[in-house]
């Protein structure tokens, strides 16, 4: 009888560490499924002497701009981290609120996450100077410097929104002034896009629920 | 027993009078709030948000009730014209332009009754004619 709840315990155990087992490999496959945007080439490179064929993605150039505090920010501040960027203006009567409203949402998930940082530019290079974006921050409630919100010449922005594959454009005719697409593009830490998610659609932005996680453990 | 017949027919009868007058305002205040929810969709929930809960400091929550009926006889006139200045609403400051949005009187009635029904559980329609008044003493 003795023998027989032995052995019941030691099934019962089995079981439990092959659910385990499962549960593990099952995260393990859906981590590495995000996937990576932009153009790609491939390049033929010399590797210990041998002929070998790899596979050059887009990746995010170097840039410069002047963030919230008037502190000159580069790519530098966001190597090694998982980022969100997004562009936006502070009197956009259109997409920004929705947008910047789910941003937050995710912001305030990951803000005291030290490997994960947004990066919100300003389209509005005439106005969004950078006092005019401290304050905006501020009433949005950001409340550390893990969320940047930059401003810069118009060539620059608008330069730099074409490398994340989003869409913006003074046009007279767009409320405020400025029309763009309000996507939350996900950056890993090798600087590739991993994700584009449409700030203003709430299913879209849930999706991004474990994206940075995802980028960081594959990155 | 045909005054007892009598009586109870008229009771009967002002009941459902009474029955089907209770309806009619429902059924109103249902049509206004049904309209008001697509004005709501496309003129006030970028900022203001799905269920009136604003942005942070930057758009004030509509879920004030105090502050709505403080201000009510305003009310059209801000959503009609906008507002600029310093607001106090749900114990916090707010200091940003809210842009005029040139609704019609009977939009803005819809949307408001809306906000009073659907987004705070009053519930009164806010009728046409306040609002056509109210709009004709706007500052």
């Amino acid at each position: 009888m003795k023998e027989y709840k032995q052995m019941k315990s030691i099934f019962k155990l089995c079981c439990a560490t092959g659910l385990l087992l499962g549960l593990f490999s099952c995260k393990n496959t859906s981590q590495s499924n995000l996937p990576i945007y932009g153009e790609r080439e491939a390049v033929e490179k010399t590797v210990d002497g041998k002929q070998v064929i790899d596979t050059v993605y887009h990746t995010i150039p170097a840039f410069k701009f002047l963030n919230q505090d008037s502190v000159m920010i580069s790519e530098k501040d966001f190597e090694g981290k998982v980022y969100i960027a997004n562009f936006f203006f502070t009197h956009c009567p259109s997409i920004c609120p929705t947008m910047n409203r789910n941003l937050l949402k995710i912001y305030t998930q990951y803000k005291d996450n030290d490997a994960v940082r947004f990066l919100s530019h300003s389209i509005d290079f005439k106005y969004d100077q950078p006092y005019v974006l401290k304050d905006y921050a501020n009433k949005l409630g950001v409340s550390n410097d893990h969320w940047q919100f930059v401003s810069g010449t118009k060539a620059d922005i608008y330069g730099i929104a074409n490398q994340y594959l989003v869409y913006t454009a003074e046009d007279k005719n767009a409320p405020g002034g400025y029309d763009h697409q309000g996507y939350l593009v996900l950056i890993d830490k090798d600087k590739r896009i991993r994700g584009a998610y449409d700030g203003t659609n709430d299913e879209q932005v849930k999706k991004t629920n474990g994206g940075p996680t995802k980028a960081i453990e594959r990155s | 027993m045909r005054t007892l017949l009598t009586t109870c027919f008229i009771i009967g009868c002002l009941l459902s009078a009474l029955i089907g007058c209770q309806n009619e305002i429902d059924i109103r205040t249902a049509q206004y709030s049904v309209n008001g929810q697509k004005v709501y969709i496309t003129h006030c929930q970028n900022c203001h948000g799905e269920k009136g809960e604003g942005l942070g400091n930057l758009y004030p929550p509509l879920t004030d009730t105090k502050f709505l009926e403080k201000n009510r006889q305003k009310l059209a006139c801000i959503v009609k014209h906008g507002a600029t200045g310093e607001l106090e609403v749900a114990g916090k400051k707010f200091n940003n332009t809210m842009p005029a949005s040139n609704l019609s009187a009977v939009d803005i009635a819809y949307v408001l009754t809306y906000i009073n029904t659907k987004i705070n559980k009053g519930k009164e329609i806010f009728p046409l004619n306040e609002v056509e008044k109210q709009l004709k003493n706007c500052q």
